[in-house]
């Protein structure tokens, strides 16, 4: 394999990881409070579409992203309150919300189908940014940089702080916590709203960074390999950023082997394309043979909370 | 000894004037009244379902009382939460710890604690306690990794770190030794003496006569009485508590005991993980009619024991366990109940029964078999229901039904209930683990009187306790588990309870070691 190819490579390899590491990331922080949403692909989708129309309209990316996080959010909001607030069951309620985001970003994403957008670039100088072997560090989209100052980030929150062992309490026993008087509720509404912006921001990366047009249905699936990379994990930040690329790169090598060319053609692209699942079931026996309660799911995870006193 | 400092013009502590609780269908407190005094170590007795919970989770803010005032050092309290019960001073050691399994010890007590501690200076802190009342306790554990008693230590350590002006203590004794219950007794006089009241919830009678100074009884959520536990008897505190009189568990000291039941020989399990305790090399025999105690300190092998009696755990000799002269220790756990051997483990909910299904439903989970509950792989629901009700019914569960759910009655009710679905089913041999654990007086005598009618009817049983009040009143042969590993089986009138406290600590079998630690201990004491 040639330099070339093989920067290449990286770089299509960056792009495909770095939405499903923002939309994992954020879905780790909801997890580890207890709560499960499904919703991960409707909330990319409605970031997908606002990013897009935002940045269209002002010519802005950044508020593009930013317009993005705050429409994931909103959309998480809905869960939030179905679940959290009215105690429905978290499964179909996240269901709900997929379906709710495909159809509300096809609607609303309609006007902009066949307009053309601007890539959200690299902001190093061009010296750096378009070198043909430095372009592996410095080419990338801003989006990209943030996703790993957010591993850190989620990370230092988890382990390193009051906040977040709160969290992690809550998602461990929520009836505990309750009784300890930490505000179980408002904590999840919190991760739940967190978990919204970073799929919202996810899902922009595919018109900002990946694809500058606006194509009914774009993630593709994203949200869902997102969901199984959180389990991938065992609820890990590190192991996120890992299982991202790793999944990044199953999903490059499935272009490629679509593509007919280069090393890739040994398997079929339908086979690359199953492999994050199937690798997610082969984590999950691997962690049930070792049973090690460190790395097994939160205890509350998907459980409403309805405290009975 | 401890007498109160306080004077007549310095307020109660804790006031509560009033106190009324409505839960749909239950009045929980109706007019509570009754105040603590600065210094003051104040029981609170009652059965469970008295009220009493409910009572100190108001003092503790987690729920508000509907009417009624509660004043701390003359100050009303109002619209409090737990935390502003904290800051206030008051600590709590709960009955069900809330505790979360998958955080360490030290995650665990600073989750507890709203000052903000770097987890070097709060370590350093625990370690001071851990010293100062001679307690251990690895910071760095994983909860789930414990057992029931360090669980139980952290609740304790957790509450002292707040330099707590209050301290509710549920029920805190159950799984220490007696050695330790005197130093946690020790800590507790100190505390006291320091001008820390205390609000001691317990259904150990003896504990509370040497405790404390005052005690308030609860009956059916209204204050019955009020008396000083040193001047009262343990008798006469039980009957005010039930309001009713007690029957004594009536055993025959001397009569006879039958062909050996089981007969335990060289049976030994691996560890769970590397935190769980392996059985080596356990040896018994129970004879019909016998009860073997065995006694020790949680989390010495009780639990390895109890699977591997009844099967859970997986066993590699079949001669290893013989049933009334029959190999069964590589039978399942059902083929196990078929040929005559019920257990009744230590965790009421979600391993002695499921708090999701009703009562009919459990009583098919282990009594299918030997009460057709279920025939054809199709269930017998009418049957269910019958045996269910029949339970109910000999052991006067407080329950709704055969169609309550198990998660809805208290915890000694549903104990009687689980109780009585393995002794009714008549079992040769019954093997229980802390049977009266967390249970009020009135339930555990009537658990007691039930196994030994079983006794009595020819069954042999095996009773694994923390309790040794218990152990003492019911075991005829006791031998004392510790670190997996179990003292020679005797005579229960051969042992002292010293005796018993230095085995379950760890002075095995050596007569002159045991002689000499006594004499140690005796020396200390002196």
């Amino acid at each position: 394999m040639s330099i070339e190819l093989t920067i290449a490579i990286i770089i299509t390899l960056v792009g495909a990881s770095t939405p499903i590491l923002f939309a994992a990331l954020g879905e780790l922080v909801v997890e580890k409070s207890g709560v499960l949403n499904l919703g991960v692909e409707g909330m990319m989708l409605t970031g997908a579409v606002v990013g897009f129309a935002v940045t269209f309209e002002t010519g802005s990316p950044w508020l593009g992203v930013v317009a993005a996080a705050f429409a994931g959010a909103a959309a998480s909001m809905i869960f939030a309150v179905v679940t959290l607030t009215l105690s429905a069951n978290q499964v179909a309620t996240g269901l709900a919300l997929t379906i709710f985001g495909t159809g509300f970003s096809a609607l609303f994403g309609k006007a902009y189908t066949g307009k053309p957008l601007a890539l959200f670039r690299s902001v190093f100088p061009p010296e750096l940014a378009t070198h043909p072997y430095l372009k592996v560090i410095f080419g990338y989209s801003p989006l990209v940089y943030f996703s790993f100052i957010m591993v850190v980030a989620v990370w230092w929150l988890l382990r390193r702080t009051r906040p977040g062992l709160i969290l992690r309490a809550v998602g461990e026993n929520d009836l505990s916590a309750h009784s300890i008087g930490y505000p179980v509720i408002a904590v999840r509404y919190a991760a739940v709203a967190f978990g919204g912006a970073m799929a919202g921001i996810g899902g922009a990366c595919f018109p900002l960074v990946l694809t500058p047009q606006w194509v009914e249905g774009l993630t593709a699936g994203r949200g869902w390999i997102a969901l199984a990379l959180v389990v991938f994990a065992a609820w890990r930040p590190y192991r996120l950023l890992a299982g991202a690329y790793l999944f990044g790169l199953v999903g490059t090598m499935e272009l490629y082997a679509k593509a007919a060319g280069g090393p890739f053609r040994i398997l079929p692209s339908e086979l690359w394309a199953s492999m994050p699942y199937l690798a997610t079931i082969l984590v999950l026996v691997l962690i049930s043979i070792r049973r090690n309660s460190n790395t097994s799911a939160p205890a509350c995870l998907g459980k409403p909370f309805v405290p009975t006193s | 000894m401890n007498e109160p400092i306080t004077s007549d013009a310095a307020p109660p502590r804790l006031e509560l004037q009033g106190i009324t609780k409505q839960f749909p269908g239950v009045l929980a407190n109706d007019r509570v009244t009754f105040a603590v005094k600065p210094g003051e170590i104040h029981a609170l007795l009652g059965e469970n379902g008295a009220g009493k919970s409910t009572l100190v989770k108001m003092i503790y803010g987690i729920m508000a009382p509907d009417s009624g005032a509660m004043r701390f050092d003359g100050e009303v309290m109002e619209n409090t939460s737990p935390r502003a019960a904290r800051r206030r001073g008051i600590g709590m050691v709960f009955q069900h710890f809330s505790l979360f399994e998958a955080l360490s010890v030290l995650e665990n007590i600073a989750l507890g604690l709203d000052e903000k501690l770097s987890h070097q200076r709060l370590e350093a802190r625990i370690r001071e306690v851990l010293d100062q009342y001679g307690l251990t306790l690895d910071p760095h554990r994983i909860v789930s990794t414990l057992s029931v008693g360090e669980r139980q230590r952290i609740e304790i350590v957790r509450a002292l770190l707040l330099n707590p002006r209050l301290l509710i203590m549920d029920e805190p004794t159950s799984v220490l030794t007696p050695q330790e219950v005197e130093a946690l007794f020790e800590v507790l006089r100190q505390l006291a003496a320091e001008g820390c009241s205390i609000l001691y919830i317990s259904h150990k009678l003896d504990e509370i006569k040497a405790l404390c100074q005052t005690a308030t009884i609860l009956r059916g959520g209204q204050v019955v009485g009020e008396c000083d536990p040193r001047q009262e008897t343990k008798r006469s505190m039980a009957e005010k508590m039930i309001g009713a009189g007690l029957r004594d568990v009536d055993k025959d000291r001397n009569r006879s005991f039958g062909e050996p039941r089981l007969v335990v020989k060289g049976l030994s399990t691996r560890a769970e993980d590397e935190f769980g305790v392996a059985i080596t090399d356990i040896g018994f025999t129970v004879r019909a009619g016998e009860f073997f105690g065995v006694a020790g300190v949680a989390g010495n092998g009780q639990n390895a024991l109890v699977e591997a009696l009844s099967g859970e755990v997986a066993g590699t000799s079949a001669e290893a366990i013989m049933l009334n002269g029959e190999p069964i220790g590589l039978l399942s756990p059902s083929a196990r109940r078929r040929a005559g051997l019920c257990t009744v483990p230590e965790e009421r909910n979600g391993h002695a029964a499921i708090s999701d299904f009703t009562l009919s439903d459990n009583t098919v989970l282990t009594a299918r078999d030997r009460m057709h509950l279920a025939g054809g792989g199709l269930l017998r629901p009418a049957a269910a229901r019958d045996y269910a009700a029949r339970v109910i019914g000999e052991f006067s569960v407080k329950a709704l039904g055969p169609g309550a759910v198990a998660g809805a009655l208290s915890g000694g009710n549903l104990q009687k209930f689980i109780m009585g679905r393995e002794i009714l089913q008549r079992p040769d041999v019954l093997v229980v683990s802390q049977p009266t654990w967390g249970v009020d007086a009135g339930a555990a005598a009537a658990i007691h009187r039930a196994l030994v009618e079983l006794a009595a009817a020819g069954s042999a049983v095996v009773l694994i306790s923390q309790d040794l009040d218990e152990l003492l009143a019911l075991s005829d042969t006791l031998a004392v588990i510790n670190l997996g590993r179990l003292s020679d089986p005797r005579p229960v009138s051969e042992f002292s309870i010293e005796e018993i406290g230095l085995l379950m600590g760890g002075v095995h079998g050596d007569p002159e070691a045991t002689r000499e630690m006594t004499e140690v201990l005796h020396a200390h004491q002196a």
